[in-house]
C-alpha cells in the first residue's frame, strides 16, 4: 500500500504549486475577483502549459493522464483560488470523455484540452441551472438533469451572467430550451463520479489554505497578552479544522485513485469523497472567518475567498447531504446482498 | 500511489487466515466469571504461540516473524475480522516486550521475553495514578534504595488484567528533587507479593476490566530496573509509543463490524429509506472508511520515510468519537434493546464512553495536534 504520489506526480505537485506562488498570489487573486473575471492571462499561461488537458486522452490534445493528476492540480489550484476556469472546463472535459459519442468527443475535446474554450458544467431543473460558475465565459455548457446530461453551445443555451459570492469564476444562470443542445449517450455516472473527485480535490485545497492561514494568524495574534493561538478554545478549533481536512483528503485521494485503478468503486468513493469535502469546506473555511475574529469578517482579509468558493462548490453537483444518501443507498444494497461494504 | 497490498503481503494475510481457519479459538466459555474467561484467552495465545502467530511483530531471534509494519497491520485486521479474541497477553506483546528490545539488558531478554510470547508470564502497566492521569510525569509512587533493592509506596489506577499479573511495567519517583520528568524510574515489579494489593475497578458497564493497585514497601530488586535510574519518563515514552501500534487496526476492523451489524439492523427493520437514518449512517460510512485510510497512510509513511504523518493522533481521536457515534445510531435503530442491560449493544453503547479518555483523552490528543501538527504556541500551564 502506498499513499505516495509517483515522482511525476510529485513533479506535477511542485510546479503548480510554485507557478502559482507567484502568478495566483493573494493580490492577483483580489484585483480579479474585485473587478469579477476570469484571469485571462494565467489561464493562457496554464493553457500552454497544457493543464486543461491533463486528464483528456492524447487523441483529442490532451496529455493522456488519470484523475490523480487532475486531482492534484484542482487541489492547488483551490489552495490559491485561483481565478481561472480550470476545474468547471475540467469537469466538462471528464464528463464528456466518459459519456460523449465520439463525435461529440471530437467536436468539444481538443477546445477543452488546449483551453481555448472554457467549459462549464451545471444542475439544471426544467431546463434551468441558476447558478454555473465560469459558466459567463463558457463556451460549452454541461447540464445535468435528473438522470441525463445533454451537451450545448453556447449558442444553444440562454447564458445570463450573474453575481455569485464567490467571483472568482464569473458565474451564469443557463436556460436551456427543450431539446435544444444534444444528450450525452454514454456512461454519464462515470463521467460525472471524475467531476465529482476534480471537485473534492478543489475542496481539499481551499481547505488546507484556510487552515494554513488560519495557524498563521493565531500565532500572531495577540490578546491578554499571549499569542491566541494558545489558547485551547483557538487551537483545539485548529485542530479540529485539521481533522475534517484530512477526512476530506482521505477519502478524495482514495476515490481519485479508484477513478484509475479500480472503477468499479467509484461511485462509493466518489459520493464519500463529495460528502466529506462539502462538508469540510463549509466548516473549515466558516472556522478560519471565526478565528480570525473581527479581522476574518473584513473584505480586506483574504480569508472570505475561500469561504465563498467552498460554498459554491459544496453545492456544485449536490451538497453533502445529496452524496450522503446516494452513499446510504449503495451501502443498504451491499447489505442486502450481505456483502461487506 | 496504490492502494492494494503486494503480493508478499498478500501472501502474509492469506497464511495467517488460513492458520486462524484451521486453528480457531476453543470455544467462547460465555459468561463464566473473569478467571475462566481468562485462562480460555491464556489458551488462545498459547494455541497462538505454538503456531509461531503470538507476535508476529517481534523479530526472529525473540521468536517473532520479523513482520514489517505492514505485515503487523494486517495481522491486527486478521484478528478482528475472524472475531478472535486479542492474545490474554496483549501488554506483554505490544508494549513490555518491544520495551524491552529497545531498553533492557541481554539478561533482561533473556530472561522475560519467551514468557511473554507463552503467555507463561502476563504483563500489567502500572502507569496512572488517580492524581496523575493525561499529566503522568506528576506520578507520586516513590521508590526508595534499600540495600540491594527498591522499596516501592503507592497507588496505581487503570491496571488491566492486574489480578492476573505476574509483572508490573511501573514506573516510579526515584529522586523527589529533580525535575518531575527526570526523577523517575521504570521498574518491573514482582506482582506476587502481598506488599502489592489489586482491587478490581468496576465500569459504567459494570464489569471490571481495570484495577487499583495499592502498593505499601513492595520490593522491587536493582536488577528490574529497566533502562537505568533516573531514566524512566524516557523509557515509559517507549512503551507510549507502543500503545497504539497494530491494535489499531484490531479496532477499527470492530469499528467496521459493529457499523455493518447496524446497517444490518437497520435492513431488518426497513429503517433504511429513512432520510435521518440513512444520513448518519452515510456519514459514519464515510469517516470509517477515512479511518482505515488514515490509519494505513501513517503506517506506509512511516514505513517508507521513517516519519510518521500526523495521522495516528488523528486517527485515534477520530475512531473514538466515530465508535461513539456507531454505537449510539444503535440505540435509534435497535431501541429498546440497545437499553437493555446485558446485550452486546448496551455493552458497545457503554463500553464506548471510556475510547474518548483511555490512551490519551480527545483533549489532550488535541493539545498534540496543535502543537505537535501545527506548531501552535503551548499555553504556560497553571503553577
Amino acid at each position: 500500500m502506498d499513499f505516495g504520489y509517483t515522482d511525476d506526480q510529485r513533479e506535477i505537485q511542485r510546479t503548480a504549486r510554485d507557478l502559482l506562488a507567484d502568478r495566483a498570489s493573494p493580490e492577483r487573486v483580489r484585483e480579479n475577483a474585485e473587478a469579477g473575471r476570469h484571469d485571462d492571462d494565467l489561464w493562457k499561461e496554464l493553457s500552454e502549459l497544457g493543464w486543461p488537458g491533463i486528464a483528456v486522452a492524447e487523441e483529442h490534445g490532451g496529455q493522456g493522464l488519470g484523475t490523480v493528476e487532475l486531482a492534484i492540480l484542482s487541489e492547488e489550484l483551490g489552495r490559491t483560488v485561483a481565478p481561472v476556469p480550470f476545474v468547471p472546463s475540467a469537469m466538462a472535459a471528464a464528463i464528456i470523455s466518459a459519456a460523449g459519442s465520439d463525435e461529440q468527443r471530437a467536436r468539444w475535446l481538443p477546445g477543452l484540452a488546449s483551453g481555448e474554450l472554457v467549459g462549464a458544467v451545471g444542475t439544471a431543473q426544467d431546463g434551468v441551472a441558476g447558478l454555473v460558475p465560469s459558466g459567463a465565459d463558457a463556451g460549452v455548457v454541461v447540464l445535468v438533469e435528473g438522470d441525463g446530461m445533454r451537451v450545448l453551445a453556447r449558442t444553444e443555451a440562454e447564458v445570463e451572467p450573474l453575481q455569485a459570492i464567490d467571483p472568482t469564476r464569473p458565474a451564469a444562470r443557463i436556460t436551456a430550451s427543450p431539446g435544444s443542445g444534444e444528450p450525452l449517450p454514454g456512461d454519464t455516472d462515470a463521467g460525472l463520479q471524475r467531476a465529482l473527485v476534480a471537485l473534492s480535490a478543489e475542496l481539499v485545497g481551499v481547505c488546507s489554505r484556510a487552515l494554513d492561514m488560519t495557524v498563521d494568524y493565531v500565532k500572531e495574534r495577540k490578546q491578554f497578552g499571549t499569542p491566541v493561538g494558545a489558547f485551547q478554545a483557538v487551537s483545539h478549533r485548529c485542530a479540529q479544522m485539521l481533522l475534517e481536512t484530512e477526512i476530506a483528503r482521505a477519502t478524495t485521494a482514495e476515490a481519485a485513485w479508484t477513478a484509475d485503478a479500480e472503477p468499479q468503486r467509484l461511485a462509493q468513493c466518489a459520493a464519500q469523497a463529495k460528502a466529506t469535502a462539502s462538508d469540510a469546506g463549509r466548516t473549515v473555511t466558516a472556522s478560519a472567518i471565526q478565528a480570525h475574529g473581527g479581522i476574518g469578517f473584513t473584505w480586506e482579509a483574504d480569508v472570505h475567498w475561500l469561504y465563498k468558493r467552498a460554498q459554491v462548490d459544496a453545492a456544485l453537483l449536490g451538497g453533502a447531504k445529496e452524496h450522503r444518501a446516494r452513499l446510504a443507498r449503495i451501502v443498504g444494497e451491499r447489505a442486502a446482498v450481505g456483502a461487506p461494504a | 500511489m496504490d492502494l492494494t497490498f503486494s503480493d508478499d503481503e498478500l501472501a502474509f494475510r492469506d497464511e495467517f487466515r488460513s492458520w486462524l481457519a484451521e486453528n480457531p479459538p476453543p470455544p467462547d466459555p460465555g459468561d463464566v466469571g473473569d478467571d475462566a474467561r481468562n485462562a480460555w484467552r491464556g489458551a488462545w495465545q498459547r494455541q497462538l504461540y505454538e503456531g509461531g502467530w503470538a507476535a508476529p511483530n517481534w523479530p526472529n531471534e525473540y521468536g517473532g516473524r520479523g513482520a514489517t509494519l505492514t505485515q503487523s497491520a494486517i495481522y491486527f485486521e486478521e484478528i478482528g475480522r475472524a472475531r478472535v479474541p486479542l492474545p490474554a497477553n496483549v501488554l506483554g506483546i505490544l508494549l513490555g516486550g518491544p520495551t524491552l528490545m529497545v531498553w533492557g539488558t541481554d539478561e533482561q531478554k533473556e530472561r522475560y521475553l519467551t514468557p511473554i510470547l507463552s503467555a507463561e508470564e502476563i504483563w500489567c502497566q502500572g502507569f496512572s495514578e488517580p492524581d496523575a492521569g493525561s499529566d503522568l510525569a506528576s506520578l507520586k509512587t516513590r521508590a526508595v534504595k534499600d540495600g540491594d533493592d527498591w522499596l516501592v509506596t503507592g497507588q496505581k489506577v487503570w491496571t488491566s488484567g492486574a489480578q492476573y499479573a505476574k509483572w508490573c511495567m511501573l514506573v516510579a519517583r526515584t529522586d523527589p528533587d529533580a525535575p518531575k520528568h527526570k526523577g523517575l524510574t521504570y521498574f518491573l515489579m514482582d506482582m506476587e507479593q502481598d506488599e502489592v494489593q489489586v482491587r478490581p475497578l468496576r465500569q459504567i458497564t459494570g464489569e471490571a476490566e481495570f484495577n487499583e493497585l495499592f502498593i505499601e514497601d513492595a520490593r522491587i530488586p536493582d536488577e528490574n530496573v529497566i533502562g537505568g535510574v533516573g531514566n524512566g519518563w524516557k523509557v515509559a515514552l517507549t512503551t507510549l509509543m507502543n500503545e497504539r501500534a497494530g491494535l489499531g487496526f484490531t479496532l477499527q476492523i470492530r469499528l467496521r463490524q459493529i457499523l455493518d451489524d447496524v446497517i444490518a439492523a437497520a435492513a431488518e427493520r426497513d429503517k433504511l429509506d429513512d432520510p435521518r437514518i440513512a444520513d448518519e449512517i452515510a456519514e459514519l460510512n464515510a469517516r470509517c472508511e477515512a479511518i482505515r485510510l488514515m490509519a494505513w497512510k501513517g503506517l506506509t509513511d512511516t514505513e517508507r520515510y521513517g516519519q510518521p504523518g500526523p495521522e495516528g493522533s488523528l486517527v485515534k481521536w477520530l475512531w473514538s468519537e466515530t465508535n461513539q457515534r456507531v454505537t449510539q445510531l444503535a440505540a435509534d435503530v435497535v431501541g429498546a434493546e440497545a437499553l437493555t442491560a446485558g446485550t452486546g449493544w448496551s455493552y458497545e453503547l457503554l463500553r464506548a464512553r471510556g475510547n474518548t479518555i483511555e490512551g490519551g483523552t480527545t483533549e489532550i490528543l488535541k493539545n498534540i495536534v496543535a502543537e505537535r501538527v501545527l506548531g501552535l504556541p503551548r499555553l504556560k500551564a497553571a503553577a
